[in-house]
């Protein structure tokens, strides 16, 4: 995807067992801030709604 | 190359008259220059429909798709790869084929011969390696090697990997090959640059889907795109959903792309489409050593898992 020109971080990918509650929290906090960084995301976004 | 077609035919004869197989997959000529057709061939009396030469750039390997018949097929290295391919996923079955290889020296780019003709073509005829064109009654000969597709130019796999017959010896394959320049292009732009150089690749998309149709590996009963419940993907020209198509139409060849270049040689807008498989191709073969459609033996990385298989992106 990054290579198709997506930013680098845009997308995640984990491992989480349904064990692993504290990994899932950690994940989503780290997630959440990369995106939180890169700010809103402009290039997948349609210029109209489609009905 | 050209010589290959007497023995083409002499072999579809035997396997037609022996009754080993109910059909051929060829080419035949198409209703104008450069455009040869695949057709099927069910008795012998219509053998002389079947042409060889350097327009037989689509993957015949497309037409095998969950086929009962017994087949007789011609395969180049690329086609043969691809029929590897179905094999493994089960698209036909070995016994029903017979393979007639064709140790391929490439194919030539119509586009880059066309450009060069702005009175249009009217007949195009070869000999090794020289090309004669006719356009308005003025003859030019050219190089054939200088005129390739750029698959074919770039292509390490000319000789079929898997046959039954063989019409003409197997060629010397192509060594010292830098297959992967565009992509190091492409991998050394920032971000922003990228989905730039992808939204004017794909700007003349007129979401045709004939590189989807006149891809070998595109064979699901109801492609995403042609879904509408849910609708995966807007149908108009939408830049994102003509993205997300082709995007998409990437990540479905990923580790069976033969990069054949049928996608590129069917789309009428002249997009480069190959830019997006070549991408996961080398990666394939840089993560994994995986080139598609070598062998039959061997499962894809995608479908297997080794204990060192690449997971760095997996938090």
């Amino acid at each position: 995807m990054e290579h198709m020109g997506v930013e680098p971080g845009r997308l995640s990918f984990s491992w989480i067992s349904s064990a692993e509650s504290t990994k899932f929290v950690e994940v989503v906090k780290d997630v959440t801030a990369t995106v939180k960084a890169l700010g809103p995301n402009n290039n997948f976004k349609k210029a109209a709604k489609v009905a | 190359m050209l010589g290959y077609i007497d023995k083409i035919r002499e072999i579809s004869k035997r396997l037609l008259d022996e009754g080993r197989v109910d059909m051929i997959i060829g080419f035949r000529k198409g209703t104008i220059p450069m455009m040869n057709e695949p057709c099927f061939v069910k008795n012998s009396g219509e053998l002389s429909t079947l042409v060889w030469d350097s327009n037989c750039g689509i993957n015949l390997a497309n037409y095998l798709t969950d086929r009962k018949e017994k087949i007789g097929i011609v395969a180049k290295g690329c086609d043969s790869r691809n029929i590897v391919t179905h094999i493994i996923e089960n698209k036909i079955k070995r016994e029903k084929l017979v393979i007639i290889g064709i140790p391929c020296k490439g194919m030539i780019d119509k586009r880059k011969v066309a450009g060069m003709f702005e009175n249009g073509i009217d007949d195009i005829t070869e000999e090794d390696n020289i090309l004669r064109v006719k356009s308005r009654g003025v003859e030019t000969s050219l190089k054939k090697s200088d005129l390739l597709q750029e698959n074919c130019e770039l292509c390490i796999h000319r000789n079929p990997v898997i046959y039954d017959e063989l019409a003409g010896p197997l060629v010397e394959e192509q060594k010292d090959v830098d297959r992967y320049a565009d992509v190091r292009r492409i991998e050394a732009m920032t971000a922003p640059e990228k989905w730039e150089y992808f939204k004017d690749l794909i700007s003349p998309c007129i979401r045709c889907y004939a590189c989807r149709n006149a891809c070998p590996l595109c064979y699901c009963p109801t492609c995403f795109v042609d879904e509408s419940r849910p609708q995966w993907c807007g149908k108009g020209q939408d830049e994102i959903d003509t993205r997300t198509f082709h995007f998409l139409r990437a990540y479905h060849c990923a580790g069976r792309c033969t990069d054949c270049g049928a996608c590129e040689r069917a789309c009428p807008v002249g997009i480069k489409v190959r830019q997006f498989t070549s991408k996961l191709n080398k990666d394939c073969l840089d993560m994994f050593g995986w080139e598609a459609g070598l062998s039959p033996d061997q499962r894809p990385p995608l479908d297997t898992y080794k204990p060192a298989d690449p997971g760095d992106f997996i938090k």
